[in-house]
């Protein structure tokens, strides 16, 4: 019954999802390998990127994106000075509850900037185009798909030649793997961080254009459910690991496409309950997460 | 200190605290009645999840789950019968055509919470870190979902009301001691000792024959009847409760309230719970408009930008929390 209703279109849409979802899971991953910060308000990055593309509807295109860049890249520096800088050291769970309060904090912002003409919610027009189908192979696909698919091959083929071909690269995945090692060994603790943190926020920056693109409408929810799956499928895939992470945020968002488009909704209200399960059914067996083969000791009691 | 004297002082100071709030709602206006007695219910929900995050050091996002199951339990069987069939239909007849007495729906709302965060805490409590953090969120879902959709057990995506609200200033204040007692005895009973040294150094501990595993399901067990108690002090208090009222934004105050008054005590929990409390109660009013020296008028999400800023500068100037996560002691 499933695959009877699973077409072309649906997987196209699921792979795009997923490609959103891997770009969102590196922003957070990276953060994660310096910081170890499991970072709630990356979301908001998004919705705050989003809300500037919003308000800039009515400017050229490429001058709203650029605004979009700007307004989240910094953001997110001022989130790592302000907040994270202090944290540094603190337990796990310490760093995950603050970011937890500067996510909530942030949704506060945007409420309150959102409802000065009395209404929730503003729509991004400017961009919206690319959500226009096109024709490939006989299958309709929206060029927002294409696009997302594109960025993120090429956003991750960057990353990877940044992180394993430059110097800055080997001091963060130095850090990333032990930072008091690396930080003897003469790797700037400020610096890998920076730049990590700069990098996530360039990620989040992608993301809200292109999931702006899909969702136009911007309330000060937007990207709130998808930070909390796709922070799901970075745990579920192996936090541990930007590799593991990347796709356990493919993953998840793939499933996500796939099961909303080839079940009929009044079939999907407990898909969340059973999805949610299988998490915890995962998390039971494979706590360092589903891709990570062979790692180190994992803390289970 | 004489050491006799100890526990009865560090035990006595949050109960009093407790006590103060209860007589205090009886001298203000009915209108502000509701946030003292609110804070009591909240004392009792914070106290609840510190009984297990606090004496085990592991993250939960899931004990709301436990309050939603008590409050849902406590308020579905205290409907009246004569209404309950006419707005809830659906019901399976066990549910449908019993009521239960109000003391008695607390109980089973603690009995349901503790029944669930068992059977739930069984597998689960085999894990720490970030994958427990991220498991019981995924319960904290799974039980929102369920609750939310399913309208053989309840009132599905509508608003359960007509539930009598019976929780008045003596029940608040006897229920949250209640949970309080409940609490101290267990952080000082081997049990609680047991887990707290597994807190402390978990290899160690399990060195000198702590069962962790164990440990912690009797924590997260005992946590789940008292958040399924504090849900049916909550229903008993509202009139009339919808799943959202015990999702997201609860989990985020309660844990905040946590977090701020020193996660690792329960003086702590209490002082977090009424000083986040009373906070909250300010800044709602700020919000609709009030009169302290200068009139005072903040617009709408004002509210949860001062609490997040709080709770941030909180656990970055003292992370340890107001109380340190200390007990109260008289002399320092």
């Amino acid at each position: 019954m499933i695959l009877g209703a699973l077409d072309a279109q649906t997987v196209a849409d699921a792979v795009g999802l997923g490609a959103v979802y891997a770009l969102m899971a590196v922003g957070i991953g990276l953060v994660f390998g310096v910081l170890r910060l499991v970072n709630f308000a990356y979301g908001q990055l998004v919705m705050a990127g989003a809300y500037t593309l919003a308000f800039t509807a009515h400017w050229r295109v490429a001058w709203s994106i650029l605004a979009c860049f700007v307004v989240v890249v910094v953001l997110s520096l001022a989130m790592d000075r302000v907040v994270f800088r202090p944290l540094r050291g603190s337990s796990p769970a310490v760093m995950l509850v603050a970011t937890f309060a500067i996510a909530f904090m942030l949704q506060a912002v945007a409420l309150l900037v959102d409802i000065r003409d009395n209404t929730i919610g503003e729509i991004a027009t400017s961009i919206a185009p690319l959500n226009q189908p096109t024709t490939v192979g006989g299958v309709d696909v929206r060029k927002i798909t294409i696009v997302a698919v594109l960025v993120t091959v090429v956003a991750l083929g960057l990353l990877a030649l940044l992180l394993l071909r430059t110097t800055i690269g080997l001091h963060m995945r130095a850090a990333a793997t032990d930072f008091q090692t690396a930080r003897l060994l003469g790797v700037r603790a400020n610096r890998v961080i920076g730049f990590a943190v700069l990098l996530s926020g360039l990620l989040a920056a992608i993301v809200s254009v292109m999931l702006t693109v899909q969702f136009p409408f911007v309330a000060p929810d937007f990207a709130l459910r998808d930070t909390i799956v796709v922070l799901v499928g970075v745990v579920v895939g192996g936090i541990d690991r930007l590799w593991t992470a990347t796709l356990g945020g493919f993953a998840i968002g793939f499933a996500t496409g796939v099961i909303n488009g080839a079940l009929p909704t009044d079939q999907t209200v407990f898909l969340p309950s059973a999805v949610f399960a299988l998490v915890i059914l995962v998390l039971l067996l494979r706590p360092a997460g589903l891709f990570a083969w062979g790692r180190g000791p994992v803390e289970r009691v | 200190m004489r050491r006799g004297l100890e526990p009865i002082v560090q035990f006595a100071a949050p109960a009093l605290l407790v006590v103060a709030v209860g007589i205090g709602s009886t001298f203000v206006s009915s209108s502000s009645e509701i946030y003292f007695l609110n804070a009591l219910v909240s004392v009792a929900m914070v106290v609840a999840i510190y009984v297990f995050i606090g004496n085990s050091g592991v993250i939960s996002f899931g004990q709301m789950s436990f309050v939603a199951v008590g409050a849902f339990a406590a308020g579905i069987l205290t409907i009246p019968l004569e209404s309950k069939r006419g707005v809830l239909p659906e019901l399976f007849p066990l549910l449908r055509d019993h009521t239960i007495g109000n003391v008695a729906s607390l109980l089973l709302g603690a009995a349901a919470g503790g029944i669930f965060a068992f059977i739930v805490g069984l597998p689960l409590m085999r894990l720490s870190g970030l994958a427990a953090g991220i498991a019981t969120f995924a319960v904290l879902e799974v039980t929102h979902n369920i609750l939310r959709e399913w309208t053989r057990i309840g009132p599905g995506a509508t608003t359960l009301s007509l539930v009598p609200e019976t929780t008045d200033a003596v029940q608040a204040t006897v229920g949250v001691l209640v949970v309080l007692a409940a609490a101290f005895a267990y952080q000082r009973s081997r049990l609680g000792r047991r887990l707290r040294a597994s807190r402390e150094d978990p290899a160690a501990a399990r060195g000198v024959g702590v069962n962790v595993h164990r440990e912690r399901l009797w924590a997260f067990t005992v946590s789940g009847a008292l958040a399924g108690f504090a849900g049916g002090l909550l229903v008993h208090l509202l009139g009339s409760i919808t799943t959202e009222q015990v999702y997201l934004e609860l989990t985020f105050l309660t844990l905040a309230m946590l977090v701020v008054g020193g996660l690792t005590s329960l003086w702590g929990a209490v002082v977090g719970a009424l000083a986040v409390s009373a906070l909250d109660s300010f800044l709602i009013e700020a919000e609709q408009g009030v009169h302290v020296g200068v009139s005072l008028d903040l617009p709408e999400g004002t509210r949860m930008i001062i609490l997040g800023a709080i709770m941030a500068l909180v656990l970055i100037v003292k992370p340890s929390g107001l109380t340190g996560g200390r007990e109260f002691r008289l002399v320092r």
